[in-house]
């Protein structure tokens, strides 16, 4: 599709209302039906606006994918289900948009937004957290094929995934942000175990990945062999922006199921904890209003640092609320409702019991960037503080402490 | 409910703070602020002068037909963020802001028009530490002769005009015609002084519950604006101590290297970051309840001459308003407090020597940050308000 008129949000609803007449939303509930209304969305171009043409996009103003969105959600049509695929949309499909071959494109991106091939990421290991360029899972070439031997762990999805963005050392005797070099795996091929990792909760939501002398063929490299660290590192940058979601009302959050503990149950009602109630809800309300800022600077087109104080606040303000309404609700709080190994639940977060809550939120200073480097990530990047005196940068890979 | 609050600035925010960051490094660097506060005259009346007349920024908030630049409490907010930063020695919250908010609530032209021009200065003539809602009038009138004392009063040393509440009534007394005697303030950037009435004459602006009201306005939107100087002076610091760490050397290495520091300096930056959300909320809501009750009052006086209709659903959204600048206000300086006093006191310790010496600024920065915690009610005041008014109650 070729638009030459500059594309508004006006043009985005007509070229909409165009694609429903063609194609009935209605009918398009469930299985092949879902399918054929999906990938005709994304060769339509109204997929990801802001994608090229002929990769599901018009080449659109990113700004305007809402409009499209909630054009799309009128009409009763089947969306592509975008939180059960949010490492193949928000973290590979851009890395391949970037990085990738023509060829690849075309190949991985259509079914990766229909949400027919799920994705999952292999980039940190038991030795390599913080430090990911640390990482040690090799990659060795074999004529036009790559063998790969490694462990990569904290991996989601991985066990109903198909693909995944894979982060690999080829060469050890490099300093370890030259030798690395970053693949996409297959993740049926022979070779690729996938073990649940049992979390704090004790259920499962997270992998184990062991890969024994997984083949894969050189045309599924990401970039040039020696760019992994850069290829990782944009991968990485879209991780932070897909922070956001839509606005929350005032006591949307954790803050809100406290508050009504404390409304419902005078019983939970001690003078100490009246204040710290308070100054919870003076904290939450803090951090809500700059995630509204936060989305108030993007939506004008201002690439701020101000996500980084959003996810920093959070973290801690969901372990404290959680661990306040836990000891309010005394008792209670000492009987937990199971430890069973599971996949997770499909209950909504907030509807969890506290203990439940006290416990997975532990995870939220430690998932997606510990806050320790979020800290060093705000004081260097943000502020322009000096960064420790390193020894790690120039000698082999192979010769670091470990 | 009231509309989404624009947390930004605008390009007219930025040129305004441009411009008066410019002017205030000139005309009053910190050297300047220092040696004043041990000087007779510590209250700045040419730097006031500037900022009120030629600059118009007394007038900011007033409507253009009242003599003011027809700008809203936003663009205040802006100023106060600059003034906080500069610790500037004037008396703009007190006259621009608190003065300025009651005489809008009174209805108050002709004085308006005056401190609007920043020919005149006015105070609110409570204890600095006052909160709205628990004023307790400590002067009585006796016909329209005023009679009894008021500690603390802030920025009142310089005003030309004294607004004074008795238990019924608020009155403007021409400050020449009271006994102000200055206080040795913990802030004296920001001078105190107890202020003595025996049978000034008084002129009655407001009574009965408007009286009240005109304080409760003034000092909740003094204290949601407050706020903003506070993430000036929050502000400043974090930038200076950052600077700082970044010139010294210990262990042969910067300072500012240590992790140890650099994760405090983060920790502070997010706090100032959501310090700077807050206030830009309570500036927001105050600009919008002042729209409303304007637009309550003119609707009002249209309702005396014929029936209008639509005149009590926009007297209710103007009490929906300022219920929602209150809880903006309560909220701003139960977390802006606390951030600004964080932010000098990290600004003292992370200089380390230097930063506990009289010649370097960063006490007059704690000062202001402590004095201003206090002022308008203390956070834990601020935060049993809102749990009232957010239904979180105590018993």
């Amino acid at each position: 599709m070729t638009v030459a008129e500059p594309i508004t949000a006006a043009v985005l609803q007509k070229l909409v209302a165009e694609f429903l007449a063609a194609h009935d939303p209605r009918a398009a509930a469930d299985g092949g039906a879902r399918l054929d209304f999906l990938r005709a969305r994304f060769d339509a171009g109204l997929a990801w606006i802001h994608y090229p043409p002929g990769l599901g996009g018009l080449g659109a103003p990113r700004a305007l994918q809402p409009v499209v969105d909630a054009e799309f959600a009128a009409a009763g049509a089947p969306d592509n289900r975008p939180g059960w695929n949010a490492i193949g949309l928000g973290m590979a499909a851009p890395t391949i948009l970037r990085h990738g071959t023509d060829e690849q494109k075309h190949r991985f991106l259509r079914p990766l937004w229909t949400g027919e091939e799920i994705w999952c990421q292999l980039f940190s290991e038991p030795g390599a957290g913080s430090d990911l360029a640390g990482l040690g899972t090799r990659a060795v070439r074999d004529g036009d094929d790559w063998i790969i031997n490694g462990q990569k762990v904290w991996t989601s999805l991985a066990h109903i995934a198909r693909w995944a963005i894979l982060v690999t050392r080829h060469d050890p005797n490099l300093p370890k942000h030259e030798g690395m070099t970053y693949f996409i795996l297959d993740m049926h091929a022979p070779g690729v175990e996938v073990r649940p990792l049992r979390q704090i909760t004790g259920e499962s939501e997270f992998n184990e990945v062991f890969l024994t002398d997984v083949r894969l063929p050189d045309s599924l490299r990401l970039g040039a062999v020696g760019e992994g660290w850069t290829v990782a590192r944009s991968t990485l940058m879209n991780e932070r922006v897909s922070i956001g979601g839509g606005a929350i009302p005032r006591e949307g959050g954790a803050i809100g199921v406290l508050a009504n503990l404390w409304r419902d149950r005078p019983d939970v009602r001690t003078p100490g904890r009246h204040d710290d109630v308070m100054r919870a809800w003076v904290d939450a309300e803090a951090a809500r209003l700059t995630a509204t800022r936060f989305r108030q600077q993007l939506a004008a087109g201002e690439v701020g640092p101000d996500g980084s104080a959003v996810k920093l606040t959070f973290a801690t303000l969901m372990q404290r609320i959680a661990g306040l309404e836990l000891e309010m609700r005394g008792e209670e709080s000492l009987r937990h409702e199971d430890w069973d190994l599971g996949r997770g639940r499909d209950v909504p977060f907030l509807n969890r019991i506290a203990g439940y809550r006290y416990l997975r939120s532990k995870g939220n200073s430690i998932e997606g960037g510990t806050s320790e480097i979020l800290r060093n990530i705000i004081s260097e990047r943000v502020l322009g503080l000096p960064s420790e005196p390193r020894s790690d940068k120039d000698i082999p890979w192979k010769d670091l402490p470990r | 409910m009231t509309a989404a609050a624009d947390l930004l600035y605008d390009e007219t925010d930025e040129e305004l703070r441009g411009n008066l960051r410019g002017m205030l490094s000139e005309r009053s660097p910190w050297s300047k602020v220092l040696a004043r506060v041990e000087s007779p005259e510590t209250c700045d009346s040419k730097l006031w002068a500037v900022l009120a007349g030629e600059m118009g920024l007394a007038g900011l908030a007033v409507p253009e037909e009242l003599g003011g630049a027809g700008a809203t409490w936003r663009q205040v907010a802006v100023v106060l963020e600059e003034l906080g930063r500069a610790v500037a020695p004037v008396p703009y919250l007190g006259s621009a802001v608190i003065a300025t908010r009651a005489l809008l609530h009174c209805g108050e032209r002709d004085l308006l028009a005056e401190l609007a021009s920043g020919r005149q200065c006015a105070a609110l003539a409570v204890p600095f530490s006052a909160m709205a809602g628990t004023v307790t009038p400590s002067v009585s009138a006796d016909g329209d002769a005023l009679t009894g004392t008021v500690t603390s009063v802030a920025d009142a040393l310089i005003a030309d005009v004294l607004l004074v509440p008795t238990a019924d009534a608020l009155y403007a007394v021409s400050a020449a015609d009271a006994t102000r005697t200055s206080v040795v303030s913990l802030d004296m950037t920001r001078q105190l002084c107890d202020v003595a009435f025996d049978g000034a004459r008084a002129r009655r602006i407001a009574s009965g519950p408007a009286a009240v009201s005109a304080v409760t306005a003034a000092l909740t939107t003094g204290a949601a604006l407050l706020a903003s100087e506070q993430v000036g002076v929050a502000q400043w610091c974090l930038d200076t101590t950052v600077e700082y760490l970044k010139t010294r050397y210990q262990f042969g290495r910067q300072v500012g290297s240590f992790q140890a520091l650099k994760h405090r300096l983060a920790d502070l930056w997010t706090r100032i970051t959501q310090a700077r959300a807050v206030a830009r909320y309570a500036a927001a809501r105050a600009a919008d309840a002042a729209a409303r009750a304007a637009d309550a009052a003119a609707r009002a006086a249209d309702a005396a001459d014929a029936a209008v209709p639509g005149a009590s659903v926009d007297a209710e959204r103007s009490v929906d308003a300022q219920q929602e600048e209150a809880i903006a206000a309560a909220l701003a300086q139960a977390y802006c407090s606390d951030a600004a006093v964080l932010a000098a006191e990290e600004c003292v310790q992370l200089h380390g020597g230097i930063g506990f010496t009289w010649e370097h600024p960063a006490h007059l920065y704690l000062k202001r940050a402590k004095s201003s915690a206090i002022a308008l009610g203390t956070p834990d005041r601020q935060r049993a308000a809102l749990a009232r008014m957010v239904d979180v109650p105590a018993a």
